[in-house]
């Protein structure tokens, strides 16, 4: 009933480092999943899941992978478009090359392929670091999208020089192409975050993530006790790209179905993810959660807000929203780096000691 | 304990201590035109206390530093073992057993008191990225092994109250314990400490002392560390070398460098020619 700890005695290490330690938020996880897996499909119109829940989740899976490089690693990214990018070209070869092996697979090896290009481009990290870095990635994003604007084999030369999605089954149900129904494409985004967002989790908690924030604290103290400095963040930008890679195979294939790559993996997305994990919590899986979340309802929430019920016009609130997301980041990067994350954790332990705060 | 021979000597309390573990021989190291360090030899022998002392910019740091690999000497050798070490990264002569603490604390800020700690253990966590990610069967035995090892020392050293705290809100003392831990944890074999207890209180010091004996005792780890504090050095430590503007300019038993007339110069400040 209450949100205590006590009673709730840990009695082995095992059980101290798991996830949840208190039985509350334990009982919160279930059921958030229970609602995630048997409640939501059955209740979702389509275009709540295909507006909102669906691109939540794919963000959600792209702003873990920033977070475990930015957030956990130290190392600032401004390439996840580009390798969201690599992520859904990689897909569409895999699925025209391969059409009987299953969507699950060619999205997986989309990752795997993504973690290789991301390990290709984080090797500048040794020796350049900060706002170096985040320049170098940024001449990764551009080259990216020029390269696969470029090179006719990465489109299979098509007339448009446009990617498009083939229908591809799970199951013998639709997840891709025309005939979709929005809850199947729901439900391999939502199995695809519980996955991922599980294993971040385990990484993060483990000798991995302590290397990571190592790495991110203090790189020279990290070296001296044993941590070598290009091992860690390689496998950080590998582990990364691995989960944007994911993001971007499944923005194409599910959510998109048909992608121009200047458009949908510009910039822009590169900029998204960042202020997702920067207003949603650097260093935290919740926090990647949270700002996904924000980011994807915020203009949905504004449109049926300002345009559908007071009328406004739609550019001017496209302006607030913008205005709106460089606020808030402004705040969370002056009051509060760790984001929502961290308000939640803090109005967690208040409440823990509720009703005597002393 | 004057008898030097190779294989050891007994100390005055009795302590019985070891052949040569770590010699450097004739070290120079520059800096640009500075030099840090100027033509300096000396060992550290298994299970000793080995002090290094010294005025202000003498080159003690930096003399540390060359040990743990983190500068490069110019000129001479480094043993190790029995065996001339290849110039190395840091992190290679981690794994080969020499844990240090820094002069200006360098923790991790961002993360628990236990996490600090289990830092410590990264070069002995062997499991891979994979099985690591399923938190299945050995990766978590691992993290429960080193846990259990971890929790012994945050015992010695006492600090259960505060394991879960991040370490940026700790005051100055507790964080100088904590990577005093963090060193430990690495179950080295030699232990490198650069003012452990500068900037501490008279009952922070005393406890800090005690820690430092009862390492070197119970765990059997040979200690070399930098001091200011005259008193803390003569009663710590077995040997202690004395360095002056990057020579130097002693080396021996507390009462040998104490009685030592280039020592007693550099300390009273007398000019140099
Ligand atoms: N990275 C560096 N670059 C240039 N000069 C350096 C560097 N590190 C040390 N020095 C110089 O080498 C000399 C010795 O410095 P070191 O830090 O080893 O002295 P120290 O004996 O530890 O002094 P303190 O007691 O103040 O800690 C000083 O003159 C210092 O300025
Ligand atoms: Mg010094």
């Amino acid at each position: 009933m209450f949100y205590r700890e006590a009673g709730d005695f840990k009695t082995s290490y095992p059980d101290d480092s798991q996830t949840f330690p208190i039985r509350f938020d334990r009982l919160g996880y279930y059921a958030v999943l229970l609602l995630g897996f048997v409640v939501l499909p059955f209740v979702l119109n389509d275009y709540w899941t295909n507006a909102v829940f669906i691109p939540f989740l794919i963000y959600a899976i792209a702003a873990l992978g920033l977070n475990i490089l930015v957030g956990y690693c130290g190392q600032l990214s401004l390439g996840t478009g580009g390798f969201m990018a690599v992520g859904a070209y990689a897909c569409y070869k895999l699925t025209t090359a391969f059409p009987d092996i299953n969507i699950v697979f060619h999205i997986l090896g989309a990752g795997i392929i993504t973690a290789g290009v991301g390990l290709l481009f984080g090797l500048p990290s040794l020796r350049i670091k900060g706002f170096y870095l985040a320049v170098a990635t940024l001449a990764a994003q551009f080259f990216l999208v020029w390269l696969f604007n470029r090179v006719p084999w990465f489109y299979n030369y098509s007339a448009s020089g446009q990617i498009s999605m083939p229908e591809r089954t799970v199951f013998g149900i639709a997840v891709t192409g025309a005939q979709v129904a929005p809850w199947a494409g729901y439900m391999v985004c939502l199995v695809f975050v519980v996955v991922l967002a599980w294993m971040a989790r385990n990484l993060t908690r483990g000798a991995t993530g302590r290397k990571w924030m190592a790495i991110r604290d203090m790189d020279i103290a990290a070296e001296i006790i044993g941590v070598n400095p290009l091992r860690a963040k390689l496998t950080a930008f590998a582990v990364s790209s691995f989960y944007v890679g994911i993001a971007g195979a499944l923005f194409f294939s599910v959510y998109l179905g048909a992608v121009e790559v200047g458009e949908a993996f510009g910039i822009e997305k590169s900029f998204a993810v960042l202020f997702m994990i920067i207003i949603g919590g650097l260093g935290s899986i919740f926090g990647s959660f949270a700002g996904a979340a924000f980011m994807v309802v915020l203009p949905v929430l504004i449109k049926l807000v300002l345009v559908d019920s007071w009328g406004w016009p739609t550019d001017l609130a496209a302006h607030i929203r913008l205005m709106i997301v460089g606020a808030l980041i402004i705040i969370f990067l002056i009051a509060e780096p760790h984001g929502m994350a961290q308000l939640w954790r803090v109005t967690k332990d208040k409440l823990r000691l509720w009703p005597f705060p002393h | 304990m004057n008898d030097m021979a190779q294989d050891g000597y007994t100390t005055a309390d009795g302590r019985k201590i070891g052949g040569v573990l770590m010699e450097m021989r004739n070290i120079t190291l520059r800096f640009g035109g500075v030099k840090a360090i100027t033509d300096i030899s000396f060992d550290i022998r298994e299970g000793e206390i080995r002090a290094i002392i010294g005025p202000n910019g003498a080159g003690k740091s930096s003399m540390l530093n060359v040990i743990s690999g983190f500068y490069v000497p110019q000129e001479g050798e480094v043993w190790f073992h029995g065996q001339r070490r290849a110039p190395m990264k840091p992190y290679e002569v981690a794994r080969q057993g020499i844990a240090r603490t820094f002069q200006n604390i360098a923790l991790f800020d961002g993360m628990s008191v236990l996490d600090n700690i289990m830092t410590g253990r990264l070069t002995m966590m062997k499991t891979g990225l994979f099985s690591q990610a399923l938190w299945w069967g050995r990766a978590q035995a691992e993290e429960t092994a080193h846990r259990e090892k971890v929790e012994r020392i945050i015992d010695f050293l006492e600090i259960q109250t505060i394991r879960k705290t991040p370490v940026g809100r700790l005051p100055y003392g507790l964080k100088k314990r904590v990577e005093l831990a963090r060193a430990l944890a690495a179950e080295p074999k030699l232990l490198l400490l650069d003012e452990p207890m500068a900037g501490m209180n008279v009952e922070e010091k005393e406890d800090m002392s005690r820690f430092i004996l009862d390492v070197n005792d119970e765990f059997g780890t040979t200690i070399a560390l930098i001091e200011h504090d005259m008193g803390v050095v003569m009663d710590l430590s077995d040997r202690v070398v004395v360095m002056d503007y990057g020579k130097k300019i002693g080396d021996g038993t507390p009462d040998q460098v104490r009685a030592n007339q280039a020592v007693i110069d550099a300390y009273l400040g007398v000019a140099h020619d």
